[in-house]
């Protein structure tokens, strides 16, 4: 009993109580924290699964079976696909009408149909991330705070980018869709809309982030806001700016292919189609097309940010 | 201000010469960019054939669809070669079985008139003449002749068509007149029985009595309190579909939160595995780098179409959907934040002779867990934006109702009332996100000023 007490007066045993206390507790909470979690998992993953058309165990079997139909009975089809060639499977139906795709351009010569899709699925990206980038820089320079001093301007300036963020691209897309056509330039619009949004966001985050002396010795000279933002602002960002465009490429080519899927052109819409009708070769030759392409853009875009700003673009802030 | 003489600026160019003698390259390579971006949006321009494009679109049309998004309109039809006139409104209009608005009266002369914008525009007629009144002109119409004819001077807000005269009054709406029937476009703002449809015993009944028969009113379906009926009729709202809607809504969210929750937890393992500092095996971490970067490039579109065919439409083809694109998008993110970790704790975890599983828990861990749950609510932040499109091609969730809501073109109130739930929830989750991730941001801020301190 002696001892016990003795031991509770050393000042090292309470501050070993203290911890062991407040340990134990934060592995409560941690416990807690991973069960609600798990909880929710599975509540969610019931809920997905009754909400769906096919239930996860009905269909898990005939997975396979929707897959075998991918492994084309001659894998020269793929390449056929591809690049248009007749193919001796050819029975009249849409799954071998490869010629048909066939974009003349001048005289025998010809582009491949998906290769156009897929220029056209590109182009949507690159001219929509143009657009972001066109109206987000400016933009950006009057959301910053230390660029722009009122702040009613500010304000509205940001409520807007956010709200061209979080709009759905989808229902832009289907606006102007009735506006200008179904078709890339409905979503040109709609992605572009979003990218300056998307692009804002991030480039007035970099503006006001920037070191201001630069900034003071142009004012102390007699700059105006114009020459500031020209001299000293625009130097140490761009590097950035060019950055986070690359980087929307990349997600913008991912969009573009979605946006073709409902109907805003492109190889979306192909491979769609291939897709719900079962047309193995077509399929293969679409994926293929797609997943070199996204890889391409993806390892291009990395090496030039890698050359514009260094590792610092692929350290993700927390 | 004291001038430089030529030796002191050759001096100044001898002592910087990588500023003002900088290769070709350098000096011209901003000129060269800008001259390539605008080669490129020519070409652009003739790819897409922009100008014929913009040539034939219809943007008279925008300000119309945009208005329809907050208004709706009722389109009451007078027949005047019927023995009597009376209103025909069109099957399943806003204003449901017995309709008897106050904005068309019957005048005790046997002649109509209809209010479109009050007294001031409005238009009174029977089978002889029509007048229409607005913008403080009166405007007679004789319709005794084989076609109408406009008595008097045509203002420009009314056009004679070969049998027909419109009048286009605005937002307020419109009036067709031909000698056999008198065509009204009345245009209300606001959404039309948000709460009630034209169904429901509810309809048409102010707040008042609705709120006071919900308290204390007999029961209108025998057996059904009124509380249940009025929630059911206004989860069953015909016109605005408040039930299906929202099991949508919860469907697109579900979508992104487990897609992202199911693809971390995959490829926290898998991570560890892939970063260089922490697998000795080089073919291993490149084998699973190149398999993340597989996942990634396979588009989240490829692997929704798979899944919606695999499934069948519905949230759990867009949940897996999500998952596989995340595996490859967290995994490249989980294992470079491993390979930027600090060595020095890992190091002495491994001297005390700890195991490679106790040396990951108590070496690494402390370290990445604030960076992997940041990242994680990145992605679903983002996927939750992401989901909405992807339900669109019928992997689930809001996007395929907002998709065939728009294909009609005709139900823009719907397709906004969708829209604002989205932006809703889009914001909610962005917010809290945002404080989850500032939380822990601070934790990571002293953790690196800690260790900044201990040099």
């Amino acid at each position: 009993m002696t001892l016990s007490t003795t031991i509770h007066s050393d000042p090292t045993r309470q501050q070993a109580d203290a911890w062991r206390r407040q340990t134990s507790l934060r592995r409560f909470y941690t416990a807690l924290g991973v069960g609600l979690l798990l909880v929710a998992m599975f509540a969610t993953m019931w809920f997905a699964d009754e909400a769906n058309a096919g239930h996860f165990y009905d269909r898990l079997p005939h997975t396979l079976d929707f897959l075998s139909w991918l492994v084309p009975k001659d894998w020269n089809d793929v390449w056929r696909a591809l690049f248009d060639i007749a193919s001796p499977n050819d029975k009249g139906t849409q799954e071998f009408n490869f010629p048909l795709g066939r974009v003349y351009i001048w005289g025998g010569f010809y582009i491949p149909e998906y290769f156009e899709l897929m220029l056209t699925t590109v182009n949507v990206a690159l001219v929509s991330t143009f657009i972001g980038f066109v109206f987000a820089v400016p933009f950006s320079f009057i959301a910053a705070r230390n660029l722009t001093p009122s702040p009613i301007l500010r304000l509205v300036v940001k409520r807007f980018m956010e709200l061209l963020r979080a709009f759905p691209e989808i229902v832009i897309a289907g606006l102007f869709a009735a506006i200008v056509s179904i078709g890339p330039v409905a979503a040109i619009i709609a992605i572009g809309l979003h990218s300056i949004g998307a692009l804002g966001k991030l480039f007035y985050e970099i503006n006001e982030n920037i070191d201001m002396r630069p900034e003071e010795g142009l004012r102390a000279v007699g700059a105006n806001w114009f020459e500031r933002v020209r001299f000293a602002d625009l130097p140490q960002v761009l590097p950035n700016f060019m950055s986070y465009t690359l980087l929307r490429i990349e997600i913008n080519v991912r969009i573009s292919t979605i946006m073709g899927a409902v109907g805003g052109g492109g190889i979306g819409e192909e491979l769609k189609l291939a897709i719900s009708r079962g047309f193995g070769a077509k399929t293969l030759a679409l994926v293929l097309l797609l997943f070199i392409t996204i890889f391409l853009v993806d390892q291009f875009s990395a090496w030039l940010r890698r050359k514009l700003v260094g590792e610092q673009a692929f350290l993700m802030s927390a | 201000m004291a001038a430089m003489t030529v030796d002191e600026i050759s001096a100044i160019e001898d002592r910087h010469p990588q500023i003002f003698q900088r290769p070709a390259y350098k000096r011209f390579w901003p000129l060269l960019l800008i001259a390539g971006t605008v080669l490129y949006l020519g070409y652009a321009l003739w790819f897409f054939s922009l100008p014929q494009v913009l040539r034939e679109s219809h943007w008279e049309r925008l300000p119309l669809f945009l208005s329809q998004w907050i208004s709706y309109d009722l389109q009451p039809e007078f027949r005047l070669d019927q023995p009597e006139i009376t209103p025909k409104y069109p099957r399943f209009s806003a204003l449901g079985e017995n309709p008897d608005p106050d904005w068309v009266i019957k005048n005790p002369d046997g002649t109509y008139t209809v209010q479109i914008d009050g007294e001031a525009k409005s238009v009174t007629f029977d089978k002889t003449k029509a007048t229409i009144t607005a913008n403080g002109v009166t405007v007679p119409i004789a319709l005794t002749g084989s076609k109408p004819v406009v008595t008097g001077p045509v203002p420009d807000w009314v056009t004679v068509h070969d049998d027909e005269i419109v009048a286009k009054l605005g937002f307020a709406g419109e009036v067709r007149v031909t000698v056999d029937r008198v065509k009204v476009r009345k245009r209300f703002l606001g959404w039309a029985n948000f709460v009630f449809d034209t169904r429901s015993p509810f309809f048409g009944k102010p707040y008042s009595e609705v709120i006071s028969l919900i308290v204390s009113g007999p029961e209108l379906k025998p057996g059904t309190s009124n509380l249940a009926l009025a929630a059911d009729n206004f989860w069953n709202n015909a016109q605005w579909q408040h039930g299906d809607v929202w099991t949508k809504l919860l469907q697109t969210i579900v979508m992104a939160f487990l897609g992202t929750l199911l693809g971390g937890i995959v490829a926290f393992p898998l991570a560890f595995f892939a970063a260089r500092n922490i697998t000795p095996s080089g073919v291993l971490s490149q084998v699973l780098k190149r398999f993340f970067d597989f996942m990634r490039s396979v588009d989240m579109l490829i692997w929704a179409l798979f899944f919606t065919r695999a499934f069948g439409p519905g949230p759990l083809a867009g949940s897996a959907a999500i998952f596989f694109t995340e595996i490859g998008t967290l995994g490249k993110t989980y294992s470079e934040a491993l390979e930027n970790i600090d060595d020095k704790p890992r190091e002495g975890v491994l001297s005390t002779g700890a195991n490679e599983i106790l040396v990951q828990r108590y070496g690494v861990l402390p370290e990445v867990v604030p960076v992997f749950i940041s990242q994680t609510l990145y992605q679903w932040e983002s996927n939750t934006r992401g989901a909405t499109i992807i339900g669109a091609v019928g992997a689930g969730g809001i996007g395929l109702k907002l998709w065939e809501a728009m294909r009609t073109n005709s139900n823009w109130a719907n397709v906004f009332y969708m829209v604002l739930l989205t932006l809703l929830v889009v914001f909610i989750f962005d917010n809290i996100s945002n404080v989850l991730r500032r939380r822990l941001s601070r934790t990571l801020h002293d953790y690196n000023r800690l260790q900044a301190e201990q040099g």
